[in-house]
């Protein structure tokens, strides 16, 4: 295996130190490192973190092979410097069993560019109406650590409960797509003044905060680990802070996406910009963000929503909800979070790396950047800014709500135990 | 002078008085119309019971009134006036692009039957005539219809001429006539402009 | 005026009446003709895209489409390409490609009329879509109003009903807004949206307070399963809070005019002796409708924008 020394680079931001890679690990942290027969790579300028770590990725396989595959959805995360991706278990079959669930761990180790991690189903088929083999799942070649329904919510509290009680067994954890479904019924956007002019049905926040609300209570109750999806209301951020200061065994993810759209995008009715839970209103991107900052949010995680041409190309009530977000992720945080002032890159790392993997217990990613540690790490260029074009995407799929946004950051480099993924910006496999 | 418009020239100085170097100015306009509606007595030999004066809007439609008014003045008959707007029949809509629409108003018995003499202020290619004709033909029969404008200019693209031509302008294709009346510009007064030069306001351009 | 007709906001104030003059214009021209036909827009194509049934709309923009003399192609969602599947756009691009100059588009998802004019270098006119807007009905239920009482300025219109639900009221409460009407909504709040703070108009929930201060009511559809969803506990609870029967009307002033877009539900949202008052101007909604969809068609396609 060959050896990489890096010249230079800003670890999480700070002074610019050498990073030698070799066998797969950081062999050594330091000034003026040389080593002989190890590639060198200059890296004056550029930030080094850790392999960023995606709790909330939708790579469509199998089932839905025209959207997204394994190997295009990790080559995309790749070159958005992620090193391990969960993808989620709302594929064709569902991912409730672990034959599923080791089909997909075996996709990814096959494409070799990240880490797939599979999400397993909470209940047979995401129907909601009984438990799956959580864990078989658990035990399987997979190691299922992650559980959730996405796009669907564990509405039921009692199979709720039971799913946050069973768990605790293997250490696993409930990741709760927080939609009351009562309350959303027919629903296309965030309720409020624009889809009142819209004409959109409405998605209104309380359908979001009341199953936060009720889960947090219910993980308290019955000493479990609670994961909240993609949250989006500045009143999840809310009870989440409540939560947390309660001692309830808490964690939250925000999209990138949410950070920075709002409501606003709906307005010319393009359905790229349709997705769930809903854009939501300029405060709440502020809550969001700053609830991110001070940590009652732990983890930023892309909802990557890979959809075919015509299922955007459509009348936006007929839209599939989601959008991508691999690619852009990191440059959304450094606009949203850095350039603001709001996150230093020591936070991004432990936003996008360290509590995302803690969360899923994934072992070997999420680690210091020192010396013995696996060597997941990506290198970004700060200073860069380009055009974001999605025909250029490495996804298969080309529904960026961020077309033609000028975005600052650009991943140069990402290592996967010491095999670069992406050099230069391009992805090696 | 009795065929003199009544507006007052003094509260529509912004638009500006006859400049010199008019064709005609507004004296010259009162004496043409009076002359036309010593014609027009001339050929209705049948009668002028059953004229009517037809103008085409913007301004042939108070050219009418004052023709009307200076017929009566002359004969001691009352003249029926009407207008017709003819926006909608034209065949130039995708290359001028639309305008606001003018009112189409006709005697209370309508035309059937009737002597109907269109009046325009310029006549040009004879496409607004044409229009005009084609109106006519929805909104009724009439006996005949004959065609009265202040200014013919030449450079027809029909066969159309007109009955009663108050004077006769050579000009070349890419001149513009501009007739003001008291009426719409506050002023009587027609000249010939060249391409160059702007377009003083709003003034009835040769169509 | 803008090269498309998709909302009432498309319109400012000096559009708005100009639409509405030369709709008057027009009516003015066609009054007591026995040719009701115009040529102006002989030579254009006109398609009506309806993925809804609504034989009312569908008709009256045929009609005004055919009195100014554009082939007129009706393509309807049943029975066509677009039962087998085809998307909108496919659709959109294939009608284009025959040369149509305008499309006339119903639709039940909001802002389909939107996106087709993202596809379309035609104009497009929004026949209802959703439950986002239906702008010449505003047009024409404004035109109705003016030729009645002379004016919009300062007018006081309640509309009343399903405002949640209701395209009508969207456009209406914009175009009205525009033309210097003064808009009261009355409905339960359960039908009255989240958000409806930012409209400009009032809002109320009691429809006789509101009665005796108006010029005119409009009367909104009320669906009967909107009750299966709870909106309200049932039709006939609904009726006495919020429909308009004789009782009611006596309270109006000597001039106030009763209005309703159609199709009526007799007995849930108004009376059949109101509907047929001389109050009433629902007859005569239908045929302003022409005039006024006449007057749209012929300043979108008229000709180049000047």
């Amino acid at each position: 295996m060959s050896s990489y020394l890096i010249k230079g680079a800003r670890v999480l931001g700070g002074d610019p130190a050498d990073l030698l890679l070799r066998d797969g690990r950081i062999a050594a942290i330091g000034e003026s490192l040389s080593a002989t027969g190890a590639e060198v790579l200059d890296a004056t300028g550029l930030i080094a973190l850790p392999g960023l770590v995606d709790l909330h990725t939708h790579l469509r396989e199998p089932g839905r092979e025209d959207a997204e595959t394994v190997e295009t959805g990790s080559r995309a995360a790749a070159l958005g410097g992620f090193t391990a991706v969960h993808a989620m278990a709302n594929t064709d079959p569902v991912a409730d069993t672990a034959g599923v669930v080791e089909q997909v761990w075996r996709l990814g180790q096959e494409a070799g560019l990240v880490d797939v991690v599979p999400v397993g189903a909470v209940t047979v088929g995401l129907r909601g109406e009984r438990l799956a083999e959580l864990g078989a799942m658990a035990d399987s070649a997979a190691r299922v650590r992650v559980f959730s329904d996405d796009g669907i919510c564990v509405s039921d509290p009692a199979l709720m409960r039971r799913a946050l009680e069973y768990v605790k067994a293997f250490d696993g954890v409930v990741a709760q797509h927080a939609e009351e479904p009562r309350l959303t019924v027919g629903a296309q956007m965030h309720e409020g003044d624009r889809s009142a002019k819209l004409g959109l049905t409405g998605w209104p926040a309380a359908a979001e905060e009341a199953i936060i609300a009720r889960d947090v209570l219910l993980a308290q109750h019955v000493g479990a680990r609670l994961h909240v999806c993609h949250v989006s209301t500045a009143g999840s951020v809310e009870i989440l802070r409540w939560a947390k200061a309660r001692g309830v065994d808490v964690t939250a993810e925000v999209t990138p996406h949410h950070l920075l759209l709002t409501d606003a995008c709906a307005e010319g009715y393009d359905p790229v910009f349709k997705v769930n839970p809903p854009l939501r209103t300029d405060g709440d991107v502020t809550a969001l963000r700053h609830g991110l900052a001070d940590g009652t949010i732990d983890a930023v995680a892309t909802d990557h929503a890979p959809h075919a041409v015509e299922d955007k190309e459509c009348e936006w009530a007929q839209a599939r909800p989601g959008m991508l977000g691999l690619e852009q992720a990191l440059a959304i945080v450094q606009d949203t979070m850095v350039e603001t002032g709001l996150l230093d890159w020591a936070g991004v790392a432990d936003r996008m790396s360290v509590r995302p993997a803690a969360i899923a217990r994934l072992a070997g990613h999420g680690r210091p950047l020192a010396p013995g540690e696996p060597a997941n790490l990506v290198l970004l260029d700060p200073a860069a800014r380009s055009v974001v074009d999605p025909a250029a995407l490495a996804s298969r799929s080309r529904n960026s709500p961020y077309a033609g946004r000028e975005l600052p950051g650009r991943v140069v480099a990402t290592f996967l135990r010491g095999v670069p993924t992406v050099l230069d910006g391009k992805a090696q496999r | 002078m009795a065929g003199s418009p009544p507006a007052a020239s003094s509260s529509r100085e912004a638009r500006g008085p006859a400049a010199p170097g008019a064709l005609l100015t507004a004296p010259d306009v009162a004496r043409v119309v009076d002359r036309m509606a010593h014609q027009l007595i001339e050929k209705a030999a049948n009668g002028l019971a059953d004229l009517v004066l037809v103008g085409i809007p913007t301004r042939g439609a108070p050219l009418a009134r004052r023709l009307a008014a200076r017929v009566t003045a002359f004969s001691g008959t009352p003249i029926d006036v009407g207008t017709v707007d003819i926006t909608l029949y034209r065949d130039d809509l995708r290359l001028r692009g639309v305008r606001a629409l003018e009112d189409t108003v006709l005697p209370a018995g309508g035309i059937d039957g009737r002597l109907v003499v269109l009046v325009d202020d310029v006549l040009f290619s004879g496409r607004s005539v044409r229009a005009a004709l084609d109106a006519l033909r929805d909104l009724g029969r009439p006996r005949a219809v004959q065609l009265a404008v202040l200014v013919d200019r030449g450079h027809r693209e029909l066969p159309i001429r007109a009955d009663y031509v108050g004077k006769n302008v050579p000009t070349s294709r890419g001149q513009s006539v501009r007739v003001r009346l008291a009426e719409t510009d506050g002023v009587d007064e027609v000249r010939v402009t060249e391409p160059e030069e702007p377009a003083a306001g709003t003034t009835g351009e040769a169509r | 005026m803008k090269r498309h007709l998709l909302e009432a906001g498309d319109l400012d104030r000096v559009d708005a009446t100009l639409v509405l003059d030369t709709a008057a214009q027009i009516e003015a021209a066609l009054t007591g003709r026995e040719v009701k036909k115009l040529p102006t827009l002989r030579g254009r194509t006109v398609v009506n895209l309806f993925y809804e049934d609504s034989t009312r709309t569908r008709i009256s923009f045929e009609l005004a489409a055919k009195r100014l003399s554009a082939d007129v192609i009706n393509f309807s969602a049943k029975g066509s390409s677009v039962s087998k599947g085809e998307s909108l756009k496919d659709t959109a691009l294939t009608l284009e490609a025959m040369g149509s100059d305008a499309i006339v588009i119903r639709h039940g998802a909001s802002g389909a009329p939107h996106q087709l004019a993202s596809w379309v270098r035609g104009s497009v006119v929004n026949a209802g879509d959703g439950t986002h807007e239906h702008p010449t009905q505003a047009l024409l239920d404004a035109y109705t109003i003016r030729r009645r009482l002379g004016r919009l300025e300062g007018v006081r219109v309640a509309i009343v009903g399903d405002v949640l639900h209701s395209r009508v009221a969207r456009s209406n409460v914009v175009l009205l807004h525009t033309l210097g009407a003064e808009v009261t909504l009355i409905a339960p709040p359960t039908l009255l949206p989240v958000g409806i703070g930012s409209w400009p108009a009032e809002v109320s929930y009691d429809l006789d307070a509101v009665l005796p201060k108006v010029d005119v009511v409009m009367m909104l559809r009320v669906q009967a399963e909107r009750m299966t969803a709870s909106f309200f506990p049932s039709a006939r609870e609904y009726s006495r809070r919020y429909g308009l029967d004789a009782r009611r009307m006596a309270v109006l002033g000597d001039e106030a005019i009763v209005m309703h877009p159609g199709p009526m539900n007799r007995g849930m949202e108004i009376a059949a002796d109101v509907a047929d008052s001389v109050r009433s101007t629902i007859v005569e909604q239908v045929g302003n409708g022409v005039s006024v969809r006449m007057a749209v068609l012929y300043l979108l396609l008229g000709g180049a924008p000047s």
